[in-house]
């Protein structure tokens, strides 16, 4: 059994896997869209290593900060989508 | 922060070169972006997801002596005439500045991508962007996965991805079938890496490696992807999960160029003690050349020794035997033409920016593209498009500039900071 933990993803609390950086939990939920490109396209997580900065999402008010690099922890309040 | 020998890389070279530094008495600081210590290639949550080898270079780095600074990004770097060199790291929101005699440039590699029509759909990740989001924690078990691109790297993510239960559709490379099987005929010069190739494709003997194939495109689906194949006579089109596309290896050498090192080609020119043309920077590992592993485990203790000024112990390895193979590596995994006839005019080149391959003109300098589109301004710094541009259009590398990545202002504006020369600063 993988232990899993509670986020707040986009307002809405949803369970990930407790051990994994954000970007690889978001992954496991199926969760693949990240943010908006200039031009308004969707992306997500390119390079897993912290070098392309597409997966940059808002944790608990911080903004930029790269999915791949930031460990889960229960009760973050990830935002999507700028 | 005032050391003897400050390694920045924390793979295999690094530690190498660290354990070499700090065991032969030198104060050394190892600056690393990662949480923990290993590099893209030894990437773990818990030692015990390690083989044994790399958990015995971490427990030697452990005792060593040296101080690990993780969570760590050099964001510009100096070095004058007679004054020992400069680095500039951010770190949580601070910034650190280390005055070391000797820097040890052990900054790895990142992985190459190429754009074709959807690359940047969400759920195309890299080839090796996968199998680092595997490794820290993301759970791929029952969904169907396309991987493609090209070089070895296509082994041991295949191999991963299928012990952790998922569903591989095909695995694509690029190369011919006569590149690929003149280069696995010779690969019993290597024996411990054809064991090791071997091993690996045992681990996914379900799923077809198909050589000669690439990926044309991929398209959002309904439920997942849709990605369309092709061998340059017929087109296959298959429904999945995710895509993880990647064509090999990029040495990465934005620190050393900063500091001036000679490259040439794409990677950094050492001596046999890895010294770089600059005094007192060295480099070791993939910033020298794509070599793998155990090279980089050699020419990190060699720079490692070199940098202490003691003798190197006898790494039982040969450089020249190293140096052959990565030449074949090249040769074999070289891209093919089709490539860059992939990318359709509206195909986005530069992810930070949506600059659009229609945008960009050949045989036009990096620099002067980048003011005229944006193209490399963006988050990545041209990381990302920079070896895509060079391969599209001849585009040359735009010399870099710190911050060496997106820093906050008020990092930037810390009394620390403001010794060093910030030049540039977008």
């Amino acid at each position: 059994m993988i232990p899993e933990v509670e986020i707040v993803l986009d307002g809405a609390p949803v369970r990930v896997p407790a051990d994994a950086t954000l970007a690889a939990a978001l992954l496991s939920v199926g969760r693949m869209a990240l943010r908006r490109s200039v031009d308004g396209e969707p992306r997500g997580a390119l390079c897993g290593m912290g070098i392309c900065f597409a997966c940059r999402v808002t944790v608990d008010g911080r903004t930029h900060r790269r999915a791949c690099l930031e460990p889960v922890r229960s009760g973050m309040r990830v935002t999507t989508g700028d | 922060m005032d050391v003897e020998v400050a390694v920045v890389g924390a793979g295999p070279a690094g530690i190498a070169a660290a354990i070499m530094t700090a065991e032969a008495g030198r104060r050394t600081v190892v600056v690393d972006a990662a949480s923990l210590p290993g590099g893209q290639i030894w990437r773990h949550r818990s030692r015990g997801d390690l083989p044994r080898d790399a958990r015995r270079w971490l427990v030697r780095l452990e005792r060593c002596g040296a101080v690990i600074l993780s969570d760590a990004t050099v964001i510009d770097a100096t070095t004058a005439a007679g004054a020992p060199p400069t680095l500039l790291l951010s770190r949580h929101g601070d910034a650190i500045k280390i005055e070391a005699q000797s820097v040890i440039i052990a900054t790895g590699a990142q992985e190459r991508f190429l754009p074709f029509p959807g690359w940047t759909t969400p759920g195309v990740f890299g080839l090796g962007g996968m199998q680092a989001l595997v490794k820290s924690g993301a759970l791929v078990g029952g969904l169907r996965i396309v991987l493609a691109g090209s070089g070895p790297l296509l082994l041991p993510v295949a191999a991963l991805l299928a012990a952790r239960g998922a569903h591989l559709s095909v695995v694509a490379e690029q190369a011919s079938p006569g590149r690929m099987a003149r280069f696995v005929a010779g690969l019993w010069r290597h024996p411990a890496r054809l064991t090791q190739a071997a091993a690996l494709r045992t681990r996914f003997l379900g799923t077809a490696y198909r050589w000669g194939t690439w990926v044309e495109r991929v398209r959002p689906a309904a439920a997942g992807l849709s990605v369309v194949l092709t061998d340059g006579r017929t087109r296959r089109e298959i429904a999945c999960d995710l895509a993880g596309v990647g064509f090999g290896l990029v040495p990465a050498t934005e620190l050393a160029r900063l500091l001036g090192c000679q490259i040439q080609g794409d990677r950094v020119v050492v001596d046999a003690g890895q010294r770089t043309s600059v005094p007192r920077v060295f480099a070791a590992g993939e910033p020298t050349g794509i070599a793998g592993a155990d090279a980089a485990l050699a020419s990190g203790t060699a720079a490692g020794a070199a940098a202490a000024g003691v003798a190197a112990p006898r790494s039982g390895r040969r450089a020249g035997r190293d140096a052959a193979f990565a030449a074949q590596l090249a040769e074999t995994f070289a891209l093919r033409e089709e490539l860059r006839a992939l990318p359709e005019p509206d195909t986005i080149v530069c992810r930070c920016e949506d600059v659009r391959h229609r945008e960009f003109q050949r045989g036009t300098c990096a620099r002067e593209t980048k003011l005229r589109t944006r193209a490399g301004m963006g988050a990545c710094q041209g990381r990302i498009c920079g070896p895509m541009r060079e391969f599209l259009f001849g585009a040359g590398v735009e010399p870099p500039r710190a911050p060496l990545f997106p820093t906050a202002v008020a990092a930037l504006c810390s009394p620390d900071a403001g010794q060093s020369s910030t030049r540039g600063a977008p």
